[in-house]
């Protein structure tokens, strides 16, 4: 996956990379420039059982800042913002591959940078008992839980 | 032999007549006796239901994830270009300008249609707001749930988008939407039971053109809507998913 690039970013940064369960790399710049989800709004994705995304919605597309074009076929993981501990995703991954539903709370980021809070649910999608991939739903949770994810997170790290 | 229908009861009351007349009209189109059963409230529905009487369901997006995943019913058709939205409303003298502004403590007044109950939880989501936190009351359709928020006996009421359009100017006045869902994805489904599975090709073919007839187009029209969309099989499991990671919590 493409580095992310100092002229998309919107204001003051710091620099990161992430390394992914993959073994690939990503250079990521990160504001502290907060964008929460609008009242109402479900953010809606599919995967393929790789994690590689195949459909999103408009919610999806307005809130991550990327074209629908930029998110098909690239992994999911491109959303990770470097807050969020390594443990989480091996948690989200280890539920899913079970064939249960995993639930939490998830620090996302933007291509400008920022970053939007989620509760996300993803379930494996099962037809006629094979996995064909995931679906993932996030939404806004409330500010006391987002504190909490926050304290939670900070000790994993 | 008779097949059995029913449609899911959130349906305004001014188009009950449009749905005998679609059952007219459909029995013509497939040359087969069918009987419309309507029901009240979901819960004697979802009874009836359990109980297999149905071949042909319009079901809500809740009630279709049953009805496919473990009864063998399969998409037929939807409505076309209608989701299934819901409105969080309070009184429109409320304090309240957005959902943070609302308490966890506050008295809920809802009907008992399990999508519009759904996401509006969903929607209070971010002020803390749950089904323990919150004293919520159920009523037997929308026009008593507005009118318990008109008479202050309630802080918010849930509805069905449409329905809201659909309240008369006077209450509507009294009252102010707080938020509106743009899930975009769940609707209602007409599903066929395992029984009347072998006529699913021309009751899709038939309805899907209905519109498009002369006769056919009053009588969709008489539904609420203007047109019916065929719907694929992996359409409907997405959105039963979709439901299945909603109703996960």
């Amino acid at each position: 996956m493409k580095d992310m690039t100092p002229d998309d970013i919107a204001g003051e940064y710091r620099e990161a990379t992430l390394q992914y369960h993959d073994g690939s790399k990503r250079l990521v710049y990160v504001t502290e420039v907060e964008t929460p989800i609008p009242d109402g709004r479900l953010i809606v994705s599919r995967t393929d059982p790789q994690g590689i995304i195949t459909h999103v919605n408009t919610s999806f597309v307005e809130m991550s800042g990327y074209r629908e074009e930029d998110l098909i076929g690239v992994p999911h993981f491109i959303l990770r913002h470097p807050d969020m501990p390594a443990a989480a995703f091996k948690d989200l991954w280890e539920t899913v591959k079970k064939g249960k539903k995993w639930h939490g709370y998830v620090k996302n980021l933007r291509r400008d940078g920022g970053f939007y809070w989620v509760y996300a649910t993803v379930i494996p999608n099962i037809r006629q008992g094979k996995l064909i991939g995931y679906t993932s739903v996030r939404r806004k949770p409330s500010r006391s839980r987002i504190k909490e994810a926050e304290a939670l997170y900070a000790t994993l790290q | 032999m008779t097949y059995n229908f029913t449609v899911s009861p959130d349906f305004n009351p001014d188009y009950l007549p449009g749905w005998f007349i679609f059952n007219t009209w459909l029995q013509k189109a497939i040359d087969e006796p069918i009987h419309l059963d309507l029901y009240n409230d979901f819960e004697s529905q979802r009874k009836a239901i359990s109980e297999e009487r149905f071949d042909l369901v319009y079901a809500n997006p809740y009630d279709a994830t049953v009805l496919v995943r473990e009864k063998g019913f399969v998409p037929v058709v939807c409505p076309m270009g209608a989701a299934d939205e819901a409105i969080v409303a309070v009184h429109r003298d409320s304090p309240a300008k957005q959902v943070e502004d609302l308490n966890t403590d506050m008295r809920i007044v809802t009907t008992d249609d399990p999508d519009v109950k759904m996401m509006c939880m969903i929607m209070l989501e971010p002020a803390d707001i749950t089904r323990e936190s919150a004293k919520i009351s159920y009523r037997d359709t929308y026009v008593l749930v507005a009118k318990e928020l008109i008479r202050g006996e309630a802080d918010i009421g849930f509805f069905l988008e449409e329905t809201y359009e659909d309240l008369s100017n006077v209450i509507r006045q009294e009252l102010r939407p707080l938020v509106h869902s743009q899930i975009q994805l769940i609707h209602h489904v007409l599903l066929v039971g395992p029984r009347l599975a072998h006529k699913k090709e021309i009751i899709q073919q038939s309805l899907a053109r209905m519109h498009a007839e002369e006769k056919g187009k009053g009588v969709v029209e008489n539904l609420g809507f203007d047109a019916w969309k065929a719907v694929e099989q992996e359409e409907t499991e997405f959105m039963i998913d979709l439901m299945d990671t909603l109703m996960a919590n």
